[in-house]
Order: structure tokens, then sequence, then C-alpha cells
């Protein structure tokens, strides 16, 4: 871009991924109206809402990719990486203190109004819930496992070990789609169906959110292996890793507020299935 | 000299020069690059104040539909627009349903397409990179499609215009959604379309934040710390935090609501347990601070424009800057107040009460501090100080009825009536609305390098101002008699103020005929403005660049002297040191 620049900001030339990613998030979301209402031409809309996303986010990290790769990414540019990085974290926190904040009300004030729920919790429709010390556990194990296997790689890749870094990323990724894979064999086996009550409604969508997180942190961490395998990150500079780490970090952390206030005291008292 | 951050003028000893870089740094890419794919704060800004402006025309249109049809008792011109905009031949339920729509669209269009776009996307993005001594924002292209995902979620809004939403076509929910209204209250695809309106003005707004929260803490020239940083920055950063902390509450809520309509979860229907209370705790956890959200920005500029053409540093400029941090963090714990209605328990109305009013005192803490600032200054009344003014005034007004409604006991009578309708227009369309004219003016030759007349300026301003009173100041009659907000009808007792009003409602459109022909003749005709056109009590850092500035401004950063800082500063605005 312009000529005599004297610092050491990232000025960026015009870019059509912005407007690229607004219009397929519109055509995303107008896809979505038209499924729910079964209305005509719904899975054309939503097919190229969803393949319009997915390209947009492709080419726009790629783009970033580029750019960290040809020396744009100063310290003051990764600083400022590392400042969006944490403050996208801290709103998506803020997402999830809405479902948490839902699941608390429906367990501590059990609507007394209708059968289905009977002013009790679990509610009384809920005839058994899943044990927490079970399959959950056991997931909360794989996490805990999958934070500290990214870690081994954090450390590799600080140190210069490249394999070690691979096999860290290679083991968290797998840790990752490990857990997805129990969280989509839990939801096919629960003793409570998908909505209908405020239980199965809140449990779904909070872990539901939950599994979606998993799942865009898994991406996220292939992205850096496969970037691993391409030679990038160095011992001094790889924030796309840390971003990754961070991100995987933070779905680490409402698993584990799950996993206490949704399965184990949310459950309390109930029948295990 | 002297402006919010008193360090300023003195200190500003910029220590670039533009000049020698001027040709490569104005080189701008060709039409389609430069608007449609723009990495520019400059040009982003703008797209956001056209956008800004056009939203602003349709939801005054509404607004204007809406006095039409509240002129006088009975149902006048509902019917014609049901049919209108294509909703079959109208009845009763239509009509009521058209109406819900309207104040819905108003509402929504004002808030999430006019206010914020023009205080944080236009205004923020032209000047809090130029105040601070910054070359762009932060994230250049995140900052364009904050813009563009916010044009998608006008789009949407206004796809839900067209499609079924209940007893008639439109979103009828109110600017809140609230539950069931919005549920099972509202089949058909329009309030789907209106929630994902919000959700995608909503990530736009959060990636918004995200950039100016990067921008103000990383970017700042060398030698501004936060304690030297203009007031417009500091407000601009306390609203980045409150967006990026509510909107998301907002987005689960709304996400709860369409789960609701579409999946058969139970969060807010009664028959599985669910609480249509719940609704209103989430969004009015957003809520509140999106009023603060509207309204900080707006106290940023006016403490600007105050030293300006006080020329004087503003008064108590630490106390101002915590004040507004104050108001953000004590935003969030009060949002239970717009609820008092709802059967809360006495202890919990009394919480809420005592927070509530305890915001007046950091708002006092502003208002107070404007007046001292011109307390003994030397006053010019230009354009933007007689909007500042007006601000400081009915901003007064709209606070105090807040105190007013603040109390859980008097808001039981007052709730949902016009009362609530003439207090938060006063905070918004006088509050929020003066202080975005306010800004337009001072700083609309600094962005079109051109002057606007300041006589058409002024008419402008006594137009809206007389305007605006004479519609909302009789609400408050209107509230205190009884008359509910939200309905197309009331009985003839309540049609004499109705009546003025909706005469204020032309007073105050014939004046925004005004500022379009001042900016339309500014644009083709006005006179060429220079750098610094305020002169000497115009301090901070924008000018120092030409008018408009170049493309790429601060290619060598501007240093900010570090000896001069406001502990220093006590004395006239003339001691600027020569350049």
């Amino acid at each position: 871009m312009a000529g005599a620049k004297n610092h050491e900001y990232h000025i960026l030339p015009p870019s059509a991924w912005p407007l690229l990613m607004s219009v397929a998030a519109l055509t995303f979301t107008s896809g979505m109206v038209l499924f729910m209402h079964d209305l005509a031409g719904a899975g054309v809309v939503l097919g190229l809402g969803i393949a319009g996303v997915i390209a947009g986010f492709y080419l726009w990290l790629s783009s970033i990719v580029k750019e960290a790769q040809a020396g744009d990414h100063t310290p003051v540019v990764q600083l400022h990486l590392r400042y969006g990085m944490i403050t996208f974290i801290a709103s998506e926190v803020m997402f999830f203190v809405g479902w948490f904040w839902a699941w608390f009300d429906f367990a501590l004030f059990p609507s007394e109004l209708v059968e289905v729920v009977g002013g009790v919790w679990p509610p009384a429709g809920i005839e058994a819930v899943m044990d927490p010390f079970a399959l959950p556990l056991l997931n909360t194990l794989i996490l805990l496992c999958s934070g500290t296997t990214v870690t081994w790689a954090h450390h590799s890749l600080i140190h210069g070990d490249r394999e070690g870094l691979k096999t860290g990323l290679w083991l968290t990724i797998i840790l990752g789609v490990v857990f997805s894979f129990v969280q989509f064999y839990e939801y096919a086996h629960a003793p409570f169906e998908f909505g209908g009550n405020t239980y199965s409604s809140a449990f779904f969508m909070a872990t539901g959110f939950h599994g979606f997180h998993v799942l865009v942190g898994t991406i996220f961490l292939a992205v850096c292996l496969r970037r691993t395998y391409a030679g990038h990150f160095t011992p001094r500079q790889h924030f796309g890793f840390e971003a990754a780490a961070w991100y995987w970090h933070f779905v680490d952390v409402v698993w584990l507020f799950l996993f206490i206030t949704v399965y184990v005291w949310g459950g309390w008292g109930a029948a295990y299935h | 000299m002297a402006t919010t951050a008193p360090s300023s003028a003195s200190a500003f000893q910029a220590h670039h020069d533009d000049h020698a870089h001027h040709h490569d740094a104005d080189h701008k890419p060709p039409f389609f690059q430069r608007w449609f794919m723009s990495t520019n704060h400059k040009d982003i800004g703008t797209l956001y104040l056209i956008f800004a402006i056009c939203a602003g025309i349709i939801g005054g249109a509404v607004s204007g539909i809406m006095r039409a049809e509240l002129a006088e008792p009975g149902i006048q011109y509902l019917g014609w627009w049901v049919e209108f905009l294509g909703g079959g031949p109208a009845d009763f339920d239509k009509n009521g349903h058209m109406w819900n729509v309207l104040i819905s669209a108003h509402g929504l269009i004002m808030v999430f397409f006019m206010v914020m776009p023009a205080m944080i996307g236009g205004f923020g993005n032209w000047f809090v990179p130029l105040m601070i001594g910054a070359p762009d924002m932060a994230f250049p292209r995140m900052n364009n499609i904050s813009f563009w995902l916010t044009v998608a979620g006008f789009c949407s809004l206004m796809f839900s215009a067209f499609v079924p939403g209940g007893t008639g076509l439109g979103a009828g929910t109110g600017w809140t959604v609230y539950a069931p209204l919005s549920t099972s209250g509202s089949v058909g695809p329009a309030v789907d379309f209106a929630i994902f309106s919000l959700h995608l003005a909503g990530a736009g707004s959060i990636m918004g934040a995200i950039n100016f929260i990067t921008t103000i803490f990383n970017m700042r020239a060398p030698g501004m710390t936060l304690h030297k940083m203009p007031l417009f920055a500091w407000s601009v950063l306390v609203t980045a935090f409150l967006l990026l902390l509510a909107l998301p509450v907002l987005a689960a809520a709304i996400t709860m609501l369409l789960t609701d309509r579409n999946f058969g979860t139970t969060f807010f229907d009664q028959a599985g347990g669910g609480d249509p209370v719940l609704y209103q705790h989430l969004f009015w956890f957003f809520g509140h601070p999106e009023v603060y959200i509207m309204i900080l920005p707006g106290f940023g500029m006016i403490s600007q424009i105050v030293a300006t053409f006080s020329r004087k540093p503003v008064f108590g400029y630490l106390g101002m800057a915590y004040a507004m941090v104050a108001i953000g963090v004590i935003g969030f714990v009060v949002w239970a107040h717009h609820m008092y209605t709802t059967g809360l328990d006495v202890n919990t109305k009394m919480y809420f009460t005592a927070a509530t009013m305890l915001i007046a005192v950091p708002t006092g803490v502003k208002i107070f501090s404007w007046v001292a600032t011109m307390w003994g200054g030397s006053l010019e009344f230009k354009s933007p100080m007689v909007w500042a003014l007006g601000f400081i005034f009915l901003f007064t007004v709209g606070g105090v009825t807040g105190v007013v409604l603040a109390n859980g006991g008097v808001d039981d009578n007052l709730h949902d009536t016009y009362y609530v309708v003439a207090h938060f227009h006063y905070v918004l369309s006088m509050g929020a609305v003066f202080s975005l004219f306010a800004a337009f003016y001072y700083w609309f030759p600094k962005m079109s390098g051109r002057w606007h007349s300041e006589l058409l300026a002024h008419i402008h301003f006594w137009g809206f101002f007389v305007g605006v009173n004479v519609i909302f100041f009789p609400m408050h009659f209107l509230g205190m008699n009884g008359m509910p907000r939200r309905y197309p009808d009331y009985t003839p007792a309540f049609s004499y103020w109705n009546e003025i009003a909706s005469i204020g409602y032309v007073i105050m459109a014939v004046s925004m005929l005004v500022f379009f022909v001042n900016i339309a003749w500014a644009l083709v005709a006005g006179r060429r403005a220079e750098g610094n056109y305020w002169g000497e009590g115009a301090t901070t850092l924008e000018w120092t660049l030409s008018s408009p500035p170049p493309f790429h401004q601060y290619e060598t950063l501007p240093v900010i002297e570090s000896h001069h800082d406001y502990h220093d500063h006590i004395g006239p605005a003339d001691d600027r040191p020569a350049h």
C-alpha cells in the first residue's frame, strides 16, 4: 500500500472477504428461516449459505496465514491478535453465561405450574438422567488430558522439537474427536428427548453449543497441524497455534462448568440411566 | 488549549509531516474496491454514516406514520398501510398487528441501525484512530465485516416486513421481542428474520468492539497514556466493553427464542416449565448496557465539543473518564428496573431501585463537569456547541425522569405508559441524537473538507429543538394520566396532547429537511475547510491533519511529549508552543 510507512502496524489492501462473508451469512440465516418453515428453496439457499460461510472462512484465514508467513505480523500486530483473541473468548464466555443462566433459573426455581416439571429438579417428567460418573466423567478426563497434550505440543514448539509438536497436536485432535464421538453416542442414547421441558431444552442447548465449540476448536487445531507440516510456526512466533490452544482451554473450562453444574449438581437425586 | 485530555495541545506537538508523503498517502483504490472492499477506517466510517442516515430516514418515516395515526383518536391510516404493504384486506387484527410492526421497526431500526452505526461505526471509526494518533484500526478487514454484517442485519429486518408474522405481515413484537408474543404469539417467518437480523448486526457489533478495544489499548501514539487520551476515545473504549460483554447474552436469549419457536424447546414456554420472565432477565441484562452503549459515545463527543468551544480543558478530566467507567460497570447490575411489574419480590425491587439511582452519581459528575468546563470559558456558540448545550439540557430532563422511574414503587404506576416513552426519548432522541448532530457539525468539514452553512445548522437546531420538545414533553402528561404505550388508539380524553405531539413531529421533520439541504449544499458548493477550522480550542490530534485527512494518516506516528501532563496544566489555552 501507500508509500513511506514508518510504523509497524499492518495496513491492509482492499479485501473482498468481508463482503463475501456478510452475503454468505445473510444467505445462511435466510436459508435457516426457509428451512424452519418448510418453504420452497430452503435446501438451495441454506446450502449456498453454508458453503459461502465455509469458503469465506477458508479464504479469509488463508489470507491471514499468507500475511503471517510474509512477515506482516510484526510484534505489535501479534499483540493485536492476542488482544483480539482474548476479547473474542471473553464474548464467548458471556454467550455461555446466557445458557448457564437459563439452566440455574430452571434448576433453582422449577415450575410448579405444570406436571412435566412438578416443582422438582430434575423435572418430574425426566425419569432418568445420564450417570455423570460414567461417560461424562470419561469425557471430562478426555478433555483434561487433551489440555495437557496441547501444552506438550506448545512446549515442544517453543523448544524447537517439531516431532513433539506434531505428536502433541495429533493426540489433542484425536482426543477432541473421541470426545465428540462420546458426546454423540451419549446424545443418541439419552434417556430423554430434545425439548419439551426445561431440563432437556437447557441440557441439550448448553451441551450442544459446547459440542459445537469443541468441533470448531478441533478444526482450529487441525489447521495448526496442517500448518506445522507445511513448516509454519517458529519457536518465537506462532500465535496461530497459541490462539488455538487458548480456545481449546476455554472449551475445556466451559466443559468443567457443564460437568459440575449440569451433569453432577443438575442431575443430583435423580435416577441414573 | 486543551480539550478533554488536558495535556493536549501543547503536548500534541506532532512530529509527523504529512505533506512529505502526501502523494503516496493519498492514493485511493478504484471505486468498487474503495467502497465495497474497504480496509480504511475513514471510508468505513463514511459508509456507516451514510447507512445510519438512510436507516434514520426509514426509522423516522415510520415514526411519522405513527404520529399521523395518533394525531386523533380512532384508526385512520393503518388499514391503508396494511393493504399497501401487501397484507390483503385490512381488518381489526391486521390493523393492530400493523401498529405493532411499526413500533417494532421504529425501535429496532433506530437502536441497531441508526444510533449504534452512527455513534460507534461512524464517528468511532473516523475519529478514534485520528484522536489517538493511529494510522488505522487494529483489524482493518474485520472493521469492514462489522459494517457489512450491519447491512446484512438490516436486510434481514426488511425481509421480515413482507412475510407473515402472526395476524398480519411483519414482526410485531416490539424491539424487546418478548416471549410469548414473539414465540407462540407470532406464527410465521417474520420474527425469525427479525431474530436473525439481531444475530447478524450483533455479530458485527461484537467484532467492532474487539476492534476498538484492541486499537485503543495498543495503537495510541507514543507518549499518549490512557490518562492523556481524549475523552471521546475513552467513551468508545467503555462502550466497546459493554458491547463485548452484553451482546453475547442477547445472542443466547434470541437463540432460545429461535429454538422455542422452531425446535420444540421450552425455555420460555410454561407448558414445558419454561419462564417468560427469564427472557426478560436475559434481554435486559443486555438491554440496559445497550442504552449506555447508545449514550456513552455521545458523552465523549459532548466533552470534546464543550471543551473546544469554551477554549478550556474539560473540567475534571479523570473524573469524567472514570465516571464513564462507573456508568459502564453499574450499568450491568441494574437491569431488572425494566421489570418492576413482572412480580419481582420487594427486596429485589429495593436493590434495583437503589442500584439504579446510584447511576445518577457518575452521570451528575458528567453534567456538572460540562457546566464547570463552560464556567469562565471563552464561549463560542457555533453549531456544534448549540447542539451540545441542547444535549446537556435535554439529557438532564431525561435523566431526571429516569430517577423518577428508578423507584420501583412509582414505576408500578408509570410502567408501560407514555411517561416511559417520554423518558427514553429525552435521553435518546434528544440525548443520543443531539450528540450525533453536534458531532456531525463538529466534524463534517473535517470529514468532507467542505463547510456546511452555520446559519442553516442553527436553523436546523432550533427547528429540531422545538419539534422534539413539542413531541415528547406532552407525553409526560399523557403518561401520568395513564395513557398506555403501544396502542394505535386511545380515549378522546388524551386527544389534546396527542394532537400537539403530532404537530411537533411536523416541525421536527421540516428541520430535518434543512439538515439535508445543508449537507447537499455543502457537498456540492461548500467552502473548503482548513485543517483546524475551529481554532485554538480544538486541540486533539485530528486537528493537526488536513480536512479531509490524507487517505493514510500518521505514516510517521505523532509523538506526545511526556513532560506535559494534566497535573502541570492549569493555564489558559494560549500557552501552546510554536511549532
